[in-house]
C-alpha cells in the first residue's frame, strides 16, 4: 500500500473528508484540530513582523513531536508541496511569509524544556520554547541562554536558530550559533537526522554551523540542544551622554580599540530616546543627541577597572554624563527602555521599517551622517537605536502607511541605506537575516560563483527545494526554487 | 580603513590557477596534521597556498591572512597590538588549522576555532576563486559557507585567504598545578575558568583576566585543592578523542590508555585512537551530497574524509 493510500485509508476511519486530499493526509496524521485551513488563520500566518505583503499559506499544521513534523514532511513529498517553518513570526525579513501556498509548520505547540543537563552545560528544547521562558526556567539554577533580542520575550529558539538571532548581549558572549550544541531536524526527505553533538568536535562537515541561520532552508529543527551560560556574579551598567551621535559612536570604537570586549555597547539617538521616555519613563536624558548604554560583567573584584576605563574613554569623547546604574532597579529600566525602543514609537506612528545592516565600527559615525542624510532626502523620519559594539545598525523608518506613495520612499531609502552600508564594507545582516527582504541585494555582495556555491550548500541538504523556497538566494540562482513555485496550483489555496 | 570583501589579489589568481580544473591536487601546508583525515591518494600533485598578512585592522578586531602564512608569524603580529587569536600555535599554517578545524587546548582562554573565521575564500574544484562569509562578526548574509569549509579538510576547496576575528590577549595568565583536587570541582567554584587540564593524577588550570580577578580566583582554586603555579604545559600529544564533557567523569569506561583531558570541553589527548561510531545515514547522504555538489570528480584531497581523526 503506497504512503498516500495509507493516509487516505485512516482519514476514511476517522473524520469527514474535506475534499482536499492534502489537508485530509495532513489531519490524518496530526488532528483535525491541528490542521487549520480557514481563511483567518491562513491571512495571520501569511505574514510576519515584517512590512511585506502577505505571501499565500496553504494549510497551516501545529505538530506536537518530531513524529509528526517527519508525517509533514512525507505528505508535503507525495503531494509534492512545499513546506514553510515558523516560530513566533516575529522575523524582519519576511523568512516566514509563505510563497506558493505551502504547508506552514507552526512550532508553536513544541514548548517542552525536556532536559537540563548540567553536567554536558547544555538544555534541550523544543522549538516553540519562547526565549525568554527558557531563560527564566534557567535563572534559579544559575544559568541563562545568552541571545537576547528585543523580540525574545516572544520569540522562540527555533527561529533563533533559523536566523542566528543576536541581541545586545551578544557582544561579548556571540550569536545564536555559538550557544547551540547539536539540533534534531527533519530533513526535506522527511528523515530524522542529528546534527552537531555534545561533544566539541563531532565527525565530518559542521552541518550543524550552516543549519543555523538557514532560515528555514535546509529543514525543520526539532529538538535544540542549547548551551547553559553562567549568570553574572557582578554587572556595572554605564548610560552616557553625547552631544553629538559621532561621539558616542567614537566612543564604542575606542573602547573596542582599547582591548575592552564589554558585555553589551547600545547606542540611541536623541529622536528614539525621547520615544522610550514617554513610553517607559527609563530614565534617560532627552536633552542629548545620543546615550550610550555600555555594559560591564565578571566576577566581583576587577568589575571597575573596565566600567572606570569605559567611562573615561566616554569622557575623552566629550561624554556630557556619566551615570552607572546603581542597582538592578535602575538597570532594569534601562535595559527596559533599550528593549521597549521599537513599541514606543508606536505612539509617533502607526507604521515602521525596521533596517538591519553591520558596518565596521569605525565607520559608524559616517554611515550614520549618511542615513539621517538619506531620510531627508526622501522626506521620511528616521531614528537609530543600534548594537554598536558589533558595528550593527538598526535605522527604524517611522511612517503612517496610509499617506499615499509612502511606501515607495521608504523602500527606496532602505535601498540607500544598505547600499551605503556595503560601500562602507559592511555586510546585508547582522541578526535579521534575508528573507525575501534582501534577496535582490546579494549580488552586491556576492559573486556569480559565491551565489552558485551557497545554492550547492543547500541542494546538499534540500535537492528540490521543499523547505521554505524563493528565500535568501535570488531567483537567478535557485532554479528549483522557480520550478517549486510555478508547480503550486493556483486557486486552490491562493 | 575597511576590509572589502572581494578586493581583486593576483596571488589570489595565481594560486586559482594553480589549483587548476583537473587532476587529483592536495594543498599542503606545514605537514604538522598530514596524517589527519587518512593517507593520500598516492599519485596526487601537492601545491602550497599563498602567504602573507594582507590586512590587520586591531580597533576591528579582524585580520585578513592568507592560507599559507604560519600561525607563530600570525600571532607575533597581533602580539604587538595585543591581541590573539583561536587557533593553535603548533607550527602549522593557518590554512591547515582552518582546514582541520580543531581548537588550541586552551580554547576556553582563545575561544573556539569555528566561531573565529568570519569569511573565506576558498578556490573551487573548478578552479574559481569563491567568498563566502563577510569582515564582520555579525552576519547572516545567506549560507554560512565559512562553518562549511572551515573543518572541511580540503576536500570541498582549497582554501586561500581568511578573515579570523581577533581577541584581546588577557591582562594577566597565570598556570596552577594540582595533584590532590578534583578537577570537576572547578567549574563549579570559578566563574570562567581557562584551560583545565588533567592527566588522571595532575590538574593542571590557566586563570585570565584582570591581575585582582585571577588573584581571586587563585584563592577560590585553593579551595578545591592544594594548587602552585607552574609553567605552561606544551600541547599534549597523543590520539584525539572527542567525548561528551561528563563522559570524563567516568575515564575507566573509555579506553584511552595514558591520557591528557580537557575538562569542561570534552577532547582527550590519549594513548590509543577513538573508536568512533559512523554517521547516522541521513547526516552521511548529506555528506555525500555536498561532496559531489563541490567536487564532483573527487579531485580535491582524495582519500581524506573530513572528521576522521
Amino acid at each position: 500500500m503506497s504512503l498516500l493510500d495509507r493516509f487516505r485509508d485512516r482519514v476514511g476511519s476517522s473524520a469527514a473528508t474535506t475534499g482536499d486530499p492534502l489537508v485530509d493526509d495532513l489531519r490524518a496524521a496530526l488532528s483535525p484540530e491541528r490542521v487549520k485551513t480557514d481563511g483567518a488563520q491562513r491571512s495571520l500566518l501569511g505574514k510576519d513582523a515584517s512590512v511585506f505583503d502577505g505571501g499565500s499559506a496553504g494549510p497551516i499544521c501545529y505538530p506536537v513531536s518530531t513524529a509528526e513534523v517527519v508525517e509533514i514532511m512525507r505528505i508535503a513529498q507525495v503531494h509534492e508541496r512545499a513546506v514553510v517553518p515558523r516560530g513566533a513570526g516575529t522575523g524582519l525579513a519576511g523568512g516566514a511569509i509563505p510563497l506558493g501556498a505551502p504547508i506552514v509548520v507552526a512550532v508553536t505547540k513544541m514548548t517542552s524544556i525536556l532536559e537540563i543537563d548540567e553536567a554536558n552545560g547544555v538544555a534541550w528544547v523544543e522549538p516553540g520554547v519562547i526565549n525568554l521562558d527558557l531563560t527564566r526556567q534557567l535563572t534559579p539554577l544559575g544559568y541563562h541562554f545568552a541571545p537576547d533580542p528585543s523580540s525574545q520575550q516572544v520569540c522562540t529558539i527555533g527561529g533563533n536558530v533559523a536566523n542566528n538571532s543576536g541581541g545586545p548581549h551578544c557582544l561579548a558572549y556571540g550569536v545564536t550559533n555559538s550557544h547551540v550544541a547539536a539540533i534534531e531536524v527533519v530533513s526535506p526527505a522527511g528523515e530524522v537526522i542529528m546534527l552537531g553533538g555534545l561533544d566539541p568536535e563531532p565527525d565530518g562537515y559542521d552541518l550543524r554551523g550552516v543549519f543555523v541561520g538557514s532560515e528555514g532552508t535546509l529543514g525543520i529543527a526539532t529538538k535544540v540542544a542549547v548551551r547553559l551560560t553562567k549568570n553574572r556574579p557582578a554587572v556595572r551598567t554605564l548610560l552616557m551622554s553625547f552631544a553629538s551621535v559621532r561621539d558616542a559612536a567614537n566612543t564604542v570604537s575606542d573602547v573596542i580599540a582599547a582591548g575592552i570586549v564589554p558585555a553589551a555597547m547600545e547606542v540611541m539617538d536623541q529622536r528614539i530616546t525621547e520615544a522610550v521616555e514617554n513610553y517607559v519613563g527609563a530614565g534617560y536624558p532627552t536633552d542629548a543627541a545620543a546615550v550610550l548604554l555600555a555594559e560591564v560583567d565578571g566576577p566581583d573584584e576587577g568589575i571597575d577597572i573596565d566600567a572606570d576605563r569605559i567611562a573615561e574613554i566616554g569622557r575623552g569623547n566629550h561624554a556630557t554624563m556619566v551615570r552607572v546604574a546603581a542597582d538592578d532597579t535602575e538597570r532594569a529600566l534601562l535595559w527596559k527602555g533599550r528593549k521597549t525602543a521599537f513599541g514606543a514609537v508606536a505612539q509617533i506612528a502607526p507604521d515602521y521599517y525596521l533596517h538591519d545592516t553591520v558596518v565596521p565600527r569605525s565607520a559608524l559615525a559616517d554611515v550614520l551622517d549618511e542615513i539621517y542624510a538619506i531620510a531627508d532626502r526622501h522626506d521620511l523620519l528616521i531614528m537609530n537605536v543600534f548594537h554598536a559594539g558589533d558595528g550593527n545598525l538598526h535605522p527604524l523608518i517611522v511612517f503612517d502607511g496610509r499617506d499615499e506613495g509612502v511606501l515607495d520612499r521608504v523602500h527606496a531609502a532602505g535601498g540607500e541605506i544598505i547600499e551605503a552600508s556595503l560601500a562602507a564594507g559592511g555586510v546585508l545582516s547582522g541578526e535579521h537575516g534575508i528573507g525575501v527582504e534582501k534577496q535582490k541585494y546579494m549580488d552586491r555582495l556576492f559573486s556569480d560563483a559565491d551565489l552558485e556555491h551557497q545554492n550547492r550548500l543547500r541542494r546538499a541538504f534540500d535537492p528540490v527545494c521543499r523547505a521554505n523556497p524563493g528565500k535568501v538566494l535570488p531567483m537567478g540562482h535557485s532554479c528549483a526554487d522557480i520550478q517549486q513555485l510555478r508547480s503550486v496550483p493556483t486557486g486552490v489555496w491562493g | 580603513m575597511t576590509a572589502t570583501l572581494r578586493n581583486a589579489d593576483p596571488v589570489l589568481d595565481e594560486f586559482a590557477v594553480a589549483v587548476g580544473a583537473e587532476g587529483t591536487l592536495s594543498v599542503a601546508g606545514n605537514r604538522t596534521r598530514w596524517d589527519v583525515g587518512g593517507p593520500l591518494a598516492p599519485d596526487t600533485r601537492i601545491i602550497s597556498a599563498p602567504t602573507g598578512i594582507v590586512e590587520y585592522i586591531p580597533e576591528e578586531m579582524i585580520v585578513t591572512v592568507r592560507a599559507g602564512t604560519s600561525v607563530d608569524e600570525l600571532h607575533r603580529t597581533l602580539a604587538e597590538r595585543g591581541q590573539w587569536t583561536a587557533l593553535p600555535e603548533r607550527g602549522g599554517t593557518v590554512g591547515g588549522a582552518v582546514a582541520v578545524g580543531q581548537s588550541d587546548y586552551r580554547r576556553p582562554a582563545r575561544g573556539d576555532l569555528r566561531s573565529a573565521v568570519l569569511q573565506v575564500r576558498y578556490v573551487s574544484a573548478e578552479g574559481t576563486l569563491v567568498t563566502g562569509g563577510g569582515p564582520t562578526v555579525k552576519n547572516v548574509s545567506g549560507f554560512d559557507l565559512p562553518r562549511l569549509i572551515t573543518g572541511s579538510l580540503g576536500t570541498l576547496g582549497c582554501i586561500a585567504e581568511v578573515i579570523l576575528r581577533t581577541n584581546p590577549i588577557p591582562a594577566t595568565t597565570r598556570w596552577l598545578s594540582s595533584t590532590d583536587a578534583d578537577p570537576f570541582a572547578i567549574h563549579a567554584r570559578l566563574l570562567r575558568p581557562g584551560p583545565v587540564l588533567w592527566d588522571g593524577t595532575t590538574t593542571q588550570v590557566m586563570l585570565f583576566g584582570h591581575d585582582i580577578d585571577v588573584t581571586a580566583d587563585v584563592d577560590r582554586l585553593r579551595s578545591v585543592g592544594r594548587f602552585d603555579d607552574c609553567d605552561e604545559p606544551s600541547a599534549p600529544a597523543g590520539h584525539r578523542w572527542s567525548v561528551p564533557p561528563a563522559a570524563l567523569t567516568n575515564m575507566a569506561a573509555l579506553d584511552t590508555g595514558a591520557f591528557v583531558a580537557e575538562v569542561g570541553v570534552g577532547i582527550i589527548h590519549a594513548e590509543r585512537a577513538q573508536i568512533r561510531p559512523p554517521l547516522d545515514p541521513g547526516a552521511r547522504l548529506i555528506h555525500e551530497r555536498m561532496k559531489a555538489e563541490f567536487d564532483p570528480t573527487g579531485r580535491l584531497n582524495p582519500g581524506r574524509i573530513a572528521g576522521v581523526r
